[in-house]
């Protein structure tokens, strides 16, 4: 077994043989080869996905940027016409949508796409296609909601979205809805890179390296891509409840029908919160990576960075009602959720401390990137400081939705995440470009940044404490805020300036410019081990990596890498190959390999962008078709490319280690997707189940009296009906394991009417006793956990058939049945949400004395 | 008040640039007692985050500049614990606990009075809770100096926030529930109030005014409130505000105009501003508002009425500036 290698132990490489040297790179060559020509959009390797992700998000930063200046000149001067009342509403609503969900989030997705895999010493990450499924869903979503402010009907109801200004039609437009499936759509991209990301860290690093040995940067991206599937759920719920208000007239948010607007709120900060340090940490991971490099030493702290961004991660979570300190909540909330807020400021102070630290005994060569890492400190502790402050309820009490929580969180956010991340994109253009960018104008373009923004930004504290409200478009002489508005408007063009400057330096093709030298920063991690110039396959020869700065503490590594000397340095059957290793000691468990360049992701994207654009418009027959179509596409994609039962069973990978070709269960990274997925869909449904529990507590009559309860005796019949699928389910699972093919298939298809007739009793349940979600809100509770349910179900039978078929034409058998092993995990999240809301609508009334 | 003065002192020399800036909306003018109390937790908090910004920023210079010594490496990491985990730990919790003690001071359950407040899209109605009845107005906010103001907030369509910076915090009306702020102003005058969360539209143009006034010069003023609107049976003004349906959406009390939709016009002349706190109440500026309503303010509910000119327009203004 290969457990029982000892990676220390290896026996020594083959002599190096020129003549077959040169076989095997051209063999890993024809393996990872791009499409050529236009066929290059079919590409799926994180290199081209990573690149293509960065340089669309920095679009729609540039996009967001522009109206940013159009807010600023529009508020030069008191009492400006420049643009109308309802233009303006659009620009800022915009300018924070697309800056959070556009440029901030997708950029820690796109940054670590293009170099978490190098960074582990890997190919690629472990889902290539799903890579580019998600850019794609990103740059369609993105396009959708950006594009709308061209016709005039650009969402304007703030990017926080506040029913009922957002849930009643009365009050908004198609802006709305733009932005409820626009942004649905794109969270569904940020959610399939977290799954990407969080199997990559866990199950792609290279052999040797357990999590002690880990990266910082990667510790961050686990971290983040964790907070990710935990936090974009709840607004998914959030966004479902508002649009079925919006489009049906479910009352969820309307307070005349028992719903309450502060739901959204609640629902929308416990995605919004945790979102601030999303966009916070993967910055903080680049200064992390940067910085030893420029030491020349590892980090000062390396655990306590770890241990605090996990602290950080975990208290995000608990702390979102700071964002409501003025919702007239109790006073025991509002002390809780401030105590909370304040702790941040501890494991956040630990990380900046651990870098001063690591600078203190070391000598920090100076460089473009340093300097803006220097900037990004004086502007982030400064943003901090003024974080305690509005931490602090009474002073949030004036501070909330002023200008001065304007400047706070562009100081935090600035500070803590773009400058950094410029920092990163100096530090890593040689990487990606393998050519240097001119210092000079580097330079440039951070004091024009760092003045500008100063500038810009500083003033606006004195401008909130002037009284001046956020969002407003227009303001009058008389309030004295003209002259800081000036101020900060000149501040805001300078610093647009210094963008310029960066972005040419960026973007200037050097064509002619000789290549840089590998590893040019000296840094201590695997990523500058990359070839000059690069290759398509990442790595010639994956190696074993026991120590946290291979570059520096392995000696020699980078020649035997290059002499493939290490494992999977040949590509003899022409597939792309991965080694999966396990999650903390990261032993070798199997070849993985995975697909090459294919249109059905961009089909399948394709379809399903135009299914949430159409359902905006309510054009159902159409969405009903595309919808149609991204199944198929998707179907044909998982049936051509996933689970694919290999030539021989095992294969060897090098240097004495053998390695299987095929793995199941949980040794599969297709089974921890499955797993992560569903860990992101329950978490959306507990934002359905705290819905119900919200309005529980904050209305004294939400549950109805037994009369109008749905139907007990319905509800355990359906139950039972659904747990019975299940149980067949497993059991198709166990007879395929016993090689009854046969039973396992007819368990499978036998399961679908058994499913349906359980959620048709449920639906029976509630509609026998009237519940109309139309009317109040704890029938539109209960239909929503209903339709939940049933939405799942319907996923649960394409799956069933699909698995039945993969049975039926030998894709999936007794003894390679991954595909059936995945379908019963979602099965079983399924069984348990099914007992979730059996509870919540049968067993709770009960409890609360109110069941018959 | 030496202090305050020398406070006031530093507010006015570290950004020179503000120098003829008025401030009737600035929370250090703490005209109210609420807001004293939040001003004495911002100067500590800003000295001390200048402090605190200087000593981490020096740190890291001093760490850049000074010569390389591995031998630190022990004190590195004590620096780390005393400078990223104590030093905060202690600073925030100090902080946190002062501010929850200001917490419970600035509010209360009850007042020497009680005004509930109202956010429409976009003005205020306003309703003084009186022994004698509810006194109804808008757009408009008078309090008696040194004494607590009790506000019942509100909210109709969509969720404002009521905010008065000179005299204390903010706090949301939300449709379907009610919140409390409590307001002690200290200094007459007439300062600003704002809705500061975003209502759409015109959420920039919704303003009021809150005249700190003496308890006498306010007892007069709501008894004023109290009484119906003084007008001639034959006023050819009342006569056009109801021949163009003006009265159905305004109110004027001891008139037939019973108009529940928008402000309450009996006393609208008595009024320091027009359009919900952004004109000033002339002539020219109430003629434009019937005419060119959305120019002045777009988006309200309210239609223009531009084919209302001349004499009938004169009448109609001259009339409504007679409601004091």
């Amino acid at each position: 077994m290969t457990d029982e290698i000892d990676l220390s132990r290896l026996p020594p490489p083959e002599p190096y043989d020129e003549a077959r040297d040169t076989a095997q790179r051209k063999r890993l060559m024809d393996a990872w080869r791009e499409p050529p020509g236009w066929k290059i959009i079919s590409a799926v390797n994180n290199s081209h996905i990573g690149k293509w992700y960065l340089l669309t998000s920095f679009g729609f930063f540039v996009f967001a940027g522009i109206l940013a200046l159009m807010i600023r000149a529009q508020l030069a001067v008191p009492g400006n016409d420049l643009f109308s009342q309802q233009l303006y509403n659009q620009l800022f609503t915009l300018h924070g949508t697309a800056m959070m969900f556009l440029f901030a989030v997708p950029i820690f997705e796109a940054v670590a796409i293009l170099i978490l895999p190098e960074i582990l010493g890997a190919r690629d990450l472990p889902f290539p296609r799903l890579s580019a499924f998600g850019f794609w869903c990103f740059v369609i979503g993105g396009i959708f909601v950006c594009g709308s402010i061209f016709f005039g009907v650009a969402p304007d109801g703030g990017w926080f979205m506040y029913a009922p200004l957002s849930s009643d039609p009365a009050y908004s437009g198609l802006g709305t809805d733009i932005w409820l499936l626009g942004l649905s759509f794109i969270e569904v991209s940020s959610i399939a890179a977290a799954v990407e990301l969080i199997v990559g860290v866990l199950k792609s690093r290279p052999p040797g390296m357990r999590l002690n040995l880990m990266p910082l940067y990667c510790w961050y991206v686990l971290v983040v891509a964790g907070m990710i599937l935990f936090a974009f759920p709840p607004l998914i719920a959030g966004d479902l409840l508002l649009e079925m208000e919006r489009a049906f007239g479910w009352a969820f948010f309307d307070p005349d029908r028992g719903g309450d607007p502060l739901l959204w709120q609640h629902l929308f900060w416990i995605f919004g919160h945790p979102e601030v340090y999303i966009v916070f940490l993967p910055s903080i991971a680049l200064i992390a990576t940067m910085l030893p490099t420029f030491a020349g030493r590892p980090m000062v702290g390396h655990s306590w960075i770890v241990l605090s961004a996990v602290g950080v991660a975990f208290l995000s979570f608990g702390l979102w009602v700071h964002h409501m300190f003025t919702t007239g909540l109790p006073e025991i909330s509002l002390s809780f959720f401030s105590a909370a807020s304040e702790a941040v400021a501890v494991p956040t102070g630990i990380q900046i401390f651990c870098f001063i630290a690591t600078m203190l005994v070391s000598k920090v060569r100076p460089s473009v990137p340093m300097l803006f890492a220097g900037g990004a400190l004086a502007i982030f502790v400064f943003g901090g400081l003024t974080g305690v402050m509005v931490a602090l309820v009474p002073f949030d009490w004036q501070a909330h939705d002023s200008y001065f929580v304007v400047a706070h969180l562009h100081y935090t956010l600035i500070g803590g995440m773009l400058f950094p991340l410029f920092a990163g994109i100096y530090y890593w253009y040689p990487f990606v470009t393998q050519k240097t960018f001119s210092a000079r104008a580097g330079r440039w373009s951070f004091w024009l940044m760092f003045g500008g923004f100063n500038v810009a930004f500083l003033p606006m504290h004195w401008t909130g404490i002037m009284g001046m409200p956020r969002r407003v478009w227009t303001y009058d002489l008389s309030d004295g805020w003209a002259v800081l508005n000036m101020v900060s408007t000149i501040g805001a063009f300078v610093f647009a300036a210094g963008f310029a400057v960066l972005a040419l330096n960026v973007l200037w093709p050097r064509g002619k410019a000789p290549l840089v030298k590998r590893n040019l920063w000296n840094a201590g991690t695997m990523e500058w081990a990359a070839e000059v110039p690069d290759k398509p396959w990442g790595v010639r020869s994956i190696p074993y990596i026991h120590t946290r700065y291979p570059l520096w503490e392995q000696d020699g590594l980078i020649g035997e890498i290059d002499r493939g000397e290490w494992f999977l340095p040949d590509a003899e059957e022409g597939k792309r190959e991965l080694i999966v290793t396990d999650i903390l000691d990261a032993r070798p468990l199997f070849v993985q390999r995975v697909g090459g360049p294919s249109f059905l992701t961009l089909g399948a994207a394709f379809c399903l962008g135009a299914v949430f654009i159409l359902a905006t418009f309510h054009l159902w027959t159409i969405t009903l078709i595309f919808g149609a179509g991204f199944v198929g596409f998707t179907l044909w994609w998982l049936w051509t490319g996933t689970s694919r039962i290999p030539d021989t069973p095992e294969k060897y990978a090098g240097r004495g280690l053998t390695l299987p070709t095929y793995a199941q269960g949980n040794r599969s990274p297709g089974w921890w997707a499955v797993f992560i997925t569903m860990t992101g869909d329950m978490t959306a449904f507990m934002g359905l189940v705290f819905s119900y529990f919200f309005y529980w507590t904050a209305l004294p009559d939400f549950l109805p009296s037994a009369a109008h309860l749905p139907g007990l005796g319905w509800l355990m019949l359906g139950l039972a009906l659904l747990i019975g699928a299940w149980a067949m389910t497993t059991a198709a699972r166990e007879t395929l394991g016993h090689g009854r093919r046969g039973l396992s298939m007819a368990l499978l298809i036998g399961a679908l009417p058994v499913g349906a007739l359980g959620i048709g009793a449920w639906c029976w349940s509630a509609y026998s006793k009237g519940l109309d979600p139309t009317v109040q809100s704890f029938d539109a509770m209960v239909w929503m956990l209903i339709l939940w349910m049933g939405l799942h179900l319907l996923l649960n039978w394409v799956m069933h058939l699909y698995v039945a078929a993969r049975v039926k034409f030998g894709h999936c058998t007794p003894e390679y049945r991954a595909d059936l092993m995945n379908l019963t995990l979602f099965s079983h999240f399924l069984a348990l949400t099914a007992v979730t809301i059996f509870a919540l609508l049968a067993l709770f009334p009960l409890l609360m004395g109110v069941g018959p | 008040m030496a202090g305050r003065r020398l406070q006031r002192g530093i507010l006015l020399i570290i950004p020179t640039f503000l120098a003829g800036c008025e401030g009737r909306h600035n929370w250090l003018a703490s005209a109210g007692a609420e807001a004293q109390r939040v001003e004495e937790l911002f100067w500590v908090l800003l000295i001390g985050a200048v402090l605190i910004w200087s000593l981490v920023i020096g740190a890291a210079v001093y760490a850049h500049r000074r010569q390389v010594d591995p031998s630190l490496e022990t004190q590195a990491r004590r620096f780390i614990l005393w400078g990223g985990a104590v030093f905060p730990t202690v600073v925030v919790g100090a902080l946190l606990v002062w501010g929850l003690v200001i917490l419970r001071d600035i509010t209360a359950d009850e007042g020497d009075l009680t005004v509930r407040v109202d956010g429409e899209r976009w003005w205020w109605r306003v309703i003084y809770e009186t022994p004698e009845g509810d006194v109804i107005t808008a757009n408009e906010i008078r309090l008696p100096v040194d004494r607590t103001a009790l506000f019942r907030l509100t909210a109709d369509d969509v969720i404002h926030s009521f905010w008065v910076p000179a005299l204390g915090g903010k706090m949301d009306m939300i449709p379907g529930r009610e919140t409390t702020l409590a307001l002690t102003p200290i200094e007459t005058g007439n300062w600003g109030g704002l809705c500061a969360e975003y209502c759409g539209g015109a959420h920039a143009l919704m303003r009021f005014d809150a005249i700190v006034m003496e308890q006498e010069a306010f007892d007069t003023w709501l008894a004023t409130q109290a009484a119906p609107a003084q007008i001639a049976d034959d006023d050819p003004g009342l006569e056009i505000f109801q021949t163009e349906g003006c009265g159905a959406c305004h109110t004027i009390r001891g008139t037939d105009a019973q108009g529940p939709v928008g402000p309450d016009l009996t006393h609208l002349a008595a009024r320091e501003k027009l359009g919900a706190g952004i004109y000033e109440m002339t002539p020219e500026t109430m003629a434009r508002w019937i005419t060119d309503t959305h120019a002045m303010k777009p988006d309200i509910d309210m239609p223009p009425y531009p084919d209302l000119q001349g004499d009938r327009l004169d009448r109609l203004v001259a009339f409504l500036l007679s409601l004091d």
